[in-house]
């Protein structure tokens, strides 16, 4: 067996620049699948961390639905309210329900302008509750405190918002530092250690009332976020939620112009748009490698015809048919091997590049998982793919005349 | 009166290829007895035959009619991987050409014979260098046959024809690309290995090569057995005329 390989690698290296390239749809495809499958995971596991954050037996209720289209020309849907939150808060299977404002704020610091989005704090006792829902406590502070119910002219911020690297500002915000936001000032009470996670790393806390003021907002709302009592009732209170809403919007069922997710229904729905694009890719790369397998099929056919004398030289030295098979046989694998290895290369350096990329646009910090059993599936296959691609033309180099295969 | 065992006999045998609708007999009844040791030469003007006769002789192809013994063992029956196994054991084949592999190291060339009749590494590496002393090419030994002048590249090939310890070298034209020093010396080493023992089978056109080096010439002329001539000690006889 050892000796097919010797033999194949050295004709391998006596290859033509044309055999090469038909090796192109191999490392396509083998790249889009490890890349695929690396980012792949490293995405998802990014995104599923986004949705750790904050508690499992909370309900979140937005306008707008799910691939919900308004009357055209109207781009927003009719907002929350104030009066919803009530409304939804009297369900039997409901503990509370909060309203929350999250607005984007024209923020100034160092001299420089930026735009950050504000999320609002209630005002009362249930401050504690968000701060439970957030899963932040005074632990998760690298600086100052959390802030108490109806303070007023102090922010908490993440760690993104914080660093002059990232914050647009240029410079480091530290506590008690002055930023204006809508040109009102503010105080900063607190910075978050970093998380990693792009909710917490980028947010900016403040008193309801006085985003409301900022922002010039009396009744509406971004969000409700609702507790259940029990966690077993979370999709019966699901339900209960959107049939009030049904009727306090007048909208009938399948045609909501909001949106009820629960932390499941909110993962299933990012993964099921994962799943799209895997499936997608998925697709890409199979055409590429039976692209590749073809050119694969047809190098190996033309060498067959170049090296008929060889081939007949092989046999009157004593070469059994199977040994011509083979060798060709293993002279395609290898060629479908070495596209295997640029492919693995090129889709561990994608899948870097990717994760870094991530790094910087959600500001999160995973690593880009090289799975070893991976690569050797991959090299594996693509040395198989190879393999199967040369059947054909082995086999009809086995099969040639040697009387007729010496002549050339 | 000749104790000497037959190596190759052809027993009534005959080659016809069908061209379209026409059938050409390309060897058509050819008995001949090779004995051990022989210096044996196959000469013929083009289309007489002898090519067919070299493929038949070697077992490269197997006959329309007749039979076909090597070393005493019909192959006329014999599987196309049975036949392989056979012929790279008991067969080294030179050819006018040299037909050494491009890619393979003298070396290499040499020990590839060796490698269908499963001969294990050590032992391939350590006689493919003892032939190639043999022959004169211990310099050249990991030299690639495009790095080498066509004598070496002939001489290579012998080795590559030894590599099996074969009973039969066959040669078809060895010198036909060489000019004729080179040639010579090429024929120097095949009446070396015949003086040791092996059996030479020299297909050839060239008269005075025929003449100059083997023992024994079967002429052919049209898929026949014209005449064949013996050396004895007063020169050339002929011991059978053809019709």
């Amino acid at each position: 067996m050892k000796t097919y390989f010797i033999l194949a690698s050295k004709n391998l290296k006596r290859k033509k620049l044309r055999s090469w390239l038909t090796l192109i749809g191999i490392f396509i495809g083998i790249a889009a699948v490890v890349s695929l499958i690396s980012l792949g995971n490293t995405l998802k596991a990014a995104v599923n961390s986004q949705f750790d954050i904050g508690a499992r037996d909370i309900i979140s209720v937005q306008a707008g639905g799910v691939g919900w289209a308004g009357p055209p020309g109207s781009a927003v849907s009719t907002p929350l309210i104030e009066e919803d939150t009530n409304a939804i808060e009297r369900i039997g299977s409901v503990e509370y329900a909060t309203s929350r404002l999250i607005r984007t704020l024209k923020s100034e610091f160092n001299d420089k302008v930026s735009f950050i989005s504000a999320t609002s704090l209630p005002d009362n006792k249930r401050i504690s509750e968000v701060f439970r829902e957030l899963d932040i406590s005074i632990e998760d502070l690298e600086y100052g405190r959390l802030l108490r119910e109806g303070e007023r002219g102090k922010i908490i911020i993440g760690n993104n918002i914080a660093d002059g690297k990232r914050n647009g500002f240029g410079k480091d915000i530290r506590i008690n530092d002055k930023i204006l936001l809508n040109d009102q000032e503010f105080r900063v009470a607190g910075i978050f250690e970093r998380k990693g996670s792009f909710t917490i790393d980028s947010v900016v806390l403040m008193s309801e009332v006085q985003l409301r003021e900022l922002t010039n907002l009396t009744n509406e709302v971004d969000l409700i976020s609702v507790k259940v009592k029990n966690i077993e009732l979370i999709d019966f209170t699901k339900e209960e939620i959107e049939k009030l809403m049904r009727i306090r919007r007048n909208v009938r069922e399948s045609e909501e112009d909001f949106t009820v997710s629960t932390p499941e229904s909110a993962l299933a729905s990012v993964n099921q748009i994962l799943l799209g694009i895997q499936i997608f890719i998925v697709i890409i790369a199979a055409i590429s490698i039976v692209v590749g397998a073809i050119g694969i099929a047809n190098t190996m056919a033309t060498s067959v015809l170049e090296r008929r004398k060889e081939i007949g030289t092989m046999k009157a030295v004593g070469a059994r048919n199977k040994n011509i098979f083979y060798q060709f046989l293993v002279e395609a694998g290898l060629l479908g091997l070495i596209g295997g290895i640029i492919g693995v290369s090129l889709g561990i350096g994608i899948s870097y590049l990717g994760t870094t990329s991530l790094h910087s646009f959600l500001g999160i910090t995973t690593k880009p998982s090289i799975d070893f059993i991976l690569i050797f599936l991959s090299l594996m296959g693509s040395f198989l793919i190879g393999a199967v691609s040369g059947i054909i033309p082995a086999m009809k180099a086995a099969r040639e005349n040697p009387v007729e295969a010496i002549r050339g | 009166m000749d104790e000497k065992k037959n190596i190759i006999v052809l027993k009534d045998v005959a080659k016809h290829y069908s061209m379209g609708h026409t059938i050409i007999k390309a060897v058509n009844g050819i008995n001949l007895k090779i004995k051990e040791g022989d210096f044996v030469a196959i000469m013929g003007p083009s289309g007489s035959g002898k090519s067919t006769a070299m493929n038949l002789i070697g077992s490269l192809d197997v006959p329309t009619k007749g039979e076909i013994y090597l070393d005493n063992h019909n192959i006329c029956h014999l599987s196309e991987s049975d036949l392989a196994q056979v012929r790279g054991r008991k067969i080294g084949f030179i050819f006018q050409q040299f037909n050494l592999i491009p890619n393979l190291t003298a070396k290499e060339n040499v020990m590839l014979p060796m490698i269908f009749q499963e001969v294990k590494e050590a032992e391939r590496e350590e006689r493919a260098q003892k032939l190639l002393e043999t022959v004169e090419l211990k310099e050249r030994i990991n030299h690639y046959p495009s790095e080498l002048s066509g004598g070496e590249q002939q001489r290579v090939a012998i080795a590559r024809a030894l590599a099996n310890d074969p009973e039969v070298i066959l040669a078809d034209e060895p010198t036909g690309n060489l000019d004729t020093k080179t040639g010579e010396k090429v024929m120097d080493f095949l009446n070396k290995f015949n003086e040791k023992g092996k059996t030479v089978v020299m297909v050839t056109h060239d008269n005075e090569l025929a003449q100059g080096h083997a023992k024994i010439i079967y002429w052919l002329k049209d898929g026949k057995i014209n005449k064949i001539t013996k050396k004895g000690k007063s020169g050339w006889k002929s011991i059978k005329n053809g019709k």
